[in-house]
């Protein structure tokens, strides 16, 4: 008698298996979105400190009220503005430069108004809004500062530091991602706090009115 | 003559379905790979806002989620003013306390002043209830916050 080989397993259904599989995966799981914009909480203060005298010039105040419009103040005027609009308006102020002798501003390409913010670091950005004001126009305000806020350091970056070939936000990415070796994430460093103490975010946010 | 039939010349020849799985596989894996598991169960609409300006966070560094928004169609009965959601359960703002202590007592020591809280607010929500929230991390000096967002753009919320 004829030596049997065994026989073959049918696969045919394999395809139904991992296709089952495929959709219970593609129904329970989302991707992550672990990314968004990072920011830091002011501290309680334990007494009641006096606040810093501050001038006028130096404070780019913006109100969003409960039907999400947005009201800034600069330079003693005040002016609805469009959401759109708002980075330039950011980058007009921040970028001023009006500053003289031991405020003047070396990295400032702004038009030099003295009635608008001196340099970076006395330039303050105050930012209240009522308790009706939707989170999402909050983001959008919120992306919009630190977009202006990038612009300006990505430009002192590339001035600083022409032959690196990288930008202000790119180098942050490539510091923050755990690829990257740590010689290199190193120098990154020191060349982000650099730009970061030429560019400070001052940013000052008024406690949520009461409606 | 032959006992079995020729094949007859011509007509297409049927595709090979023999790597179907393997492909199947693939996207398998892709997705097994790509995804998470879902941690919570939100009981809350959690439609994230978008913004361009964004930052990845660290894996490493502790992260600890809050989430808010108008409760979804299943827990209608909770109102439709938006709410927060820690940990499978609604919370008011003054249970924010007692989470940042709960989250903070599964950290090893070094990694405690690291922990970032990950704000994950539905676009509907007030900035009434993220301002309390806001206050109550202040309280409880669990300062570094981040509002998670999808990527797009933020002009055309």
């Amino acid at each position: 008698m004829a030596k049997r080989s065994a026989p073959e397993v049918n696969a045919g259904s394999m395809a139904d298996i991992a296709f089952l599989l495929l959709i219970f995966f593609l129904v329970t799981t989302d991707i992550a979105t672990d990314s968004g914009l990072n920011r830091k909480l002011p501290p309680i203060q334990d007494k009641e400190v006096e606040p810093p005298l501050i001038k006028k010039r130096n404070i780019f105040v913006l109100n969003v009220n409960r039907k999400n419009q947005l009201l800034m103040t600069r330079a003693g005027e005040e002016k609805r503005v469009e959401l759109k609009d708002l980075r330039k308006e950011v980058v007009a102020f921040l970028d001023n430069g009006g500053g003289t002798g031991e405020d003047a501003c070396k990295y400032c390409e702004g038009a030099k108004k003295t009635e608008s913010s001196d340099n970076f670091s006395k330039a303050v950005i105050s930012l209240s809004n009522d308790r009706l004001t939707k989170y999402e126009t909050y983001i959008s305000v919120q992306n919009e500062i630190i977009a202006a806020y990038n612009e300006i350091r990505n430009r002192v970056f590339k001035r600083l530091f022409p032959k690196s070939g990288l930008n202000y936000v790119e180098s942050n990415n490539r510091y923050q991602d755990p690829q990257t070796n740590p010689s290199e994430k190193e120098k990154l460093k020191e060349k982000l706090e650099e730009v970061k103490k030429i560019v400070p975010q001052v940013f000052s946010e008024a406690d949520t009115k009461k409606a | 003559m032959s006992k079995f039939k020729k094949k007859k010349e011509g007509g297409l020849p049927p595709i090979s379905t023999a790597s179907l799985p393997d492909i199947v596989f693939m996207l398998l894996f892709f997705f097994m790979v790509a995804t998470v598991i879902k941690e919570d169960n939100l009981m809350i609409d959690n439609k994230l806002p978008s913004a361009d300006q964004i930052e990845k966070l660290d894996k490493k560094r502790p992260i600890s989620y809050i989430y808010a928004g108008k409760p979804s169609e299943r827990f209608k009965n909770m109102g439709t003013e938006a709410r927060i959601q820690l940990n499978d359960k609604f919370a008011r703002p003054s249970d924010i306390k007692a989470f940042i202590a709960s989250e903070r007592a599964n950290l090893r020591e070094d990694q405690l002043n690291k922990l970032i809280i990950a704000l994950k607010v539905d676009v509907d929500a007030n900035m009434g209830l993220i301002g309390d929230i806001k206050q109550e991390l202040r309280k409880e000096n669990a300062l570094k916050i981040n509002y998670t967002t999808r990527k797009g753009d933020a002009v055309s919320n």
